[in-house]
């Protein structure tokens, strides 16, 4: 099979793309290491923005909750709680930083197209061309809770509204042209034409008119990011974004996941140049290898404690786990199928599959390598994708986008807010000596620090591309 | 207010300021309008100049509403605007002192994104945030959101208005208070981030909107940032003041109508059951100054020839010199009237907001109307708002008597 390859990048000398994830409300992040600080002080994104930019990376990247999780009907208290909000923090990020871009994940159900519309080229405006917009969708009555909509979208229709709330946004965001600003001071005339901003939308989900606020922004449109997996989801990516964030760290997968994504893009009239797979990793750094291995041991200790183990283990079974021991023994219960009841608030309960077919494979892997309960949560959710010397971390990562695994890596550290340092004092001149990673910002916008071209318009010249 | 004390001063701003045709002006940075540079260097004049907060405008259309009206085709207008949350997001780390005031718009929007961006503001602008709580009673902007049809009586309509605007003004400090301070305990020993008993659901039922809460994001530093309202002649923008904020902005020409207006503002906190609480009475301004009174009427009356009709936005109007503007001031903030603050809203930018930053404030400052807040408190606290109590937190009375 031929790999994808544009035909200016001989084999080799592919460029990596770094990005970093702001740790939060997850199990990754280890709140209770002494050197864990805020994760709402904007101290705390500040350091890990000029960090970040001081490694040369593509953009940070903020996640989205619009309710705290819950399991068994209480606040789930274990993980980080709370987060500031995405915008205001993206903003203000572009206050103290020059080159990163801002991406922030906001949801498409519980938003007004025009909204987000206007925040997203406010924040291109106030960045100089520095914005990104994750889309993603949801749709479930208990986020819906803290909304005037409430819970009204059924799951069916999460993408159908998903990409029509896109392809509105798009359509406000190319409403006003480049040029529309003529702003002369002699003539007294500020716009090129009455109807700048001026957009009719009517379709199953929305039916807006009127004129669109924020004039075109740097960037033309924020660069879109996608990251759902499903069918719909890559075909989501493939049609609209720029940008994907997988799952899909390890070199089989991300080689696959790589390559089908790639290959749909040309139904869609685009190159494989067009779109960016971005993987999200871990890492683990030591001075060898082997100190690595035990640091990287010590850290899912953290992530996983016996309660958290017991915890993740009622969202699989669907059912109350609290007696069980986590240092003993898989339950010898069957898990419940069907509508799980227990956790809620979670982006994903990942498991799509039969949840028996889930435990009886769990605990085949318990009795094959004797581990307690605890020991198999750890070993079913690493995650941990690069784990060695700087040396070694930076061979993987490169190996990885050479063999089109993926296109670089948005580095999720397990500590706030210092976790990206190491890693930039260390990888990042690896990378630079062995000529995969860039030594400067090479342009002004994340658009053109991705590598990627200037938005299509409505306005722009016909029969390109 | 039993201690008078010197008037506390606002700067209003928006666009190349509030004439329309501010943006011709030799002075003016039209291209600029939407930049980064342009909004730091605006806000951080007031912020040097040590204003005490500063407010920035915003609508879902292309301008003004006051000013599409006028019968003038938009592209000879400065139209196009930001986000104002963003805005003041934006400026808050380069800014050390000034109160941030951004405006929300309580139609069409969602109290829960609100507060928590409020919030974070608070967090980013250490402890200077606040939130001018509007409304937007035109078609125009119900049809950049499809989903609701207003009342077209307009009595009905600003009744409507304003009373989702009092909910959500109530969901906002709700979501505020859904965290006590002391919420997050990093208790390694028990493996808990937080005490859940120190998250609270808000479980807001109104006539508009139901939120269930906690907020996502924790208490903010102030524990409730600022909230300011602006009144009209529509009585429901009264008593949602009244109801709802720290500052009431009004309109008010000279020290009678500013005095009325103050009754008018006590009447609606009565009304609303807060009595005891503290709410600023702030005048408003249009502002057009120069050195000479001969000079500021003629800029004001070059600005509106232009125009073709005399711009006022709804606000009184003042053109002449700082000492003139002085005087007015002098007669508005009376201890007499109740007037405790004033809003200049620059006619133009930068002329006239210079002159309040280079030329008013020494003015003022000399005749002891304008004091120099404590550059290190909490915007609330400058204000004399004490500290916000929460409403979910027990007294260490009450948990004892539950414990027993």
């Amino acid at each position: 099979m031929t790999e994808p390859r544009t035909a200016t990048e001989p084999r080799g000398t592919k460029q990596v793309h770094l990005a970093a994830h702001f740790p939060g409300v997850n199990n990754t992040t280890v709140w209770s290491d002494p050197r864990s600080g805020s994760h709402i002080e904007f101290d705390s994104f500040t350091h890990f923005a000029q960090t970040a930019e001081r490694g040369l990376f593509d953009f940070l990247f903020l996640a989205e909750g619009l309710r705290l999780r819950e399991q068994h009907g209480e606040i789930y208290d274990l993980d980080v709680v709370g987060r500031p909000d995405t915008f205001t923090v993206l903003a203000a990020l572009a206050a103290v930083t020059e080159h990163l871009g801002l991406a922030g994940t906001i949801n498409s159900t519980f938003n007004e197209p025009l909204e987000v519309a206007r925040q997203f080229a406010s924040l291109d405006h106030l960045s100089d061309g520095r914005a990104a917009w994750n889309v993603v969708t949801s749709w479930d009555a208990f986020t819906g809770q803290n909304f005037r909509r409430g819970g009204y979208l059924p799951a069916d229709q999460r993408y159908r509204r998903a990409r029509q709330f896109l392809e509105t946004a798009i359509e406000l965001w190319d409403s006003w042209s480049d040029d529309d600003i003529v702003a002369d001071r002699e003539s007294g005339r500020f716009l090129r034409r009455d109807d700048a901003g001026a957009f009719a939308h009517r379709d199953d989900q929305f039916d807006i008119s009127g004129h669109f606020p924020v004039p075109r922004s740097p960037q033309g449109r924020p660069v879109i990011f996608q990251a759902g997996d499903s069918e719909e989801g890559r075909e989501f990516a493939a049609a609209r974004a720029d940008a994907i964030f997988s799952r899909h760290a390890r070199r089989d997968e991300g080689r696959a996941f790589y390559a089908d994504v790639k290959g749909r893009l040309a139904a869609h009239g685009r190159t494989p140049s067009d779109l960016l797979i971005l993987p999200a990793a871990t890492f683990v750094l030591g001075d060898t290898d082997a100190e690595a291995a035990d640091l990287a041991h010590d850290v899912r200790l953290a992530q996983v404690s016996g309660q958290t183990a017991i915890k993740f283990l009622e969202q699989l079974w669907n059912r109350d786990l609290s007696d069980h021991d986590p240092d003993g023994p898989l339950p010898t219960i069957d898990p419940i199928p069907g509508e799980n009841t227990v956790a809620q608030g979670r982006a994903s309960v990942r498991i799509h599959r039969d949840p028996r077919d889930v435990a009886a494979e769990w605990r085949q892997l318990a009795d094959a390598r004797n581990l307690t309960t605890r020991e198999l949560i750890i070993e079913v959710t690493g995650r941990q994708s690069f784990v060695g010397s700087a040396q070694t971390v930076a061979r993987e990562i490169n190996d990885l986008v050479q063999a089109d695994a993926s296109d670089g890596f948005i580095l999720v550290p397990h500590i706030t807010p210092g976790g990206l340092d190491r890693f930039v004092d260390e990888v990042v001149p690896v990378l630079q000596e062995l000529g995969v990673y860039r030594t400067g910002y090479p342009g002004h916008t994340l658009r053109e620090n991705l590598g990627l071209g200037a938005p299509r318009t409505a306005n722009s010249p016909v029969g390109i591309g | 207010m039993t201690t008078p004390r010197p008037p506390y001063l606002a700067v209003a701003v928006t666009g190349a300021g509030w004439h329309p045709l501010a943006w011709r002006e030799p002075d003016a940075r039209p291209a600029e309008l939407l930049s980064a540079k342009y909004w730091t260097e605006v806000v951080g004049v007031a912020d040097r100049a040590r204003i005490d907060l500063v407010t920035i405008a915003d609508t879902f259309r292309r301008r003004p509403p006051t000013t599409d009206d006028i019968d003038r085709p938009i592209s000879e207008l400065a139209a196009g605007r930001l986000d104002s949350v963003l805005v003041a997001s934006r400026v808050a780390p380069t800014t050390a002192h000034v109160g941030l005031l951004p405006t929300v718009i309580a139609t069409h929007t969602e109290p829960f994104h609100s507060a928590k961006a409020i919030a974070t503001l608070d967090y980013v602008g250490r402890a200077r945030a606040g939130v001018t709580v509007d409304v937007a009673a035109g078609a125009v902007e119900a049809r950049l959101f499809g989903r609701r049809t207003l009342p077209t009586d307009v009595h009905r309509r600003d009744d409507e208005l304003f009373a989702e605007a009092t909910e959500y003004a109530e969901v906002l400090r709700r979501l505020w208070d859904s965290w006590e301070d002391d919420a997050e305990i990093r208790d390694v020993e028990t493996g808990r981030f937080v005490d859940r008993d120190k998250l609270h659901y808000i479980d807001f039922e109104g006539r508009f909107f139901s939120v269930r809460g906690p907020s996502i994001t924790p208490r903010p530093p102030q524990g409730r940032p600022v909230v300011a309202a602006a009144t009209t002649s529509a009585a429901a923008s009264v008593a949602f003041a009244g109801a709802s904020a720290d500052i009431a902005f009004v309109g008010a020409h000279d020290r009678v109508a500013a005095a009325r207006a103050v009754d008018a503002v006590r009447a609606a906190q009565s009304t609303a059951g807060r009595d005891g609480d503290t709410v600023h009475v702030f005048a408003d301004l249009l502002v057009h100054l120069d050195d000479r009174e001969s000079a500021a009427a003629d800029r004001r009356a070059r600005l509106d020839l232009g125009l073709g009709t005399p711009y006022t936005g709804g606000t009184p109007v003042f053109a002449g010199t700082v000492a003139g503007l002085a005087d007015l001031i002098a007669e508005l903030t009376d201890p007499a009237v109740g007037v405790t603050g004033i809003r200049l809203r620059t006619a133009t930018i930068p002329h006239d907001l210079l002159q309040i930053t280079t030329r008013l404030v020494p003015e003022l400052e000399r005749r002891k109307l304008f004091r120099v807040s404590d550059t290190t408190s909490t915007l609330r606290d400058r204000l004399g708002l004490g500290t916000a109590a929460n409403r979910y937190t027990r007294t260490s009375a009450t948990t004892g008597g539950a414990r027993q």
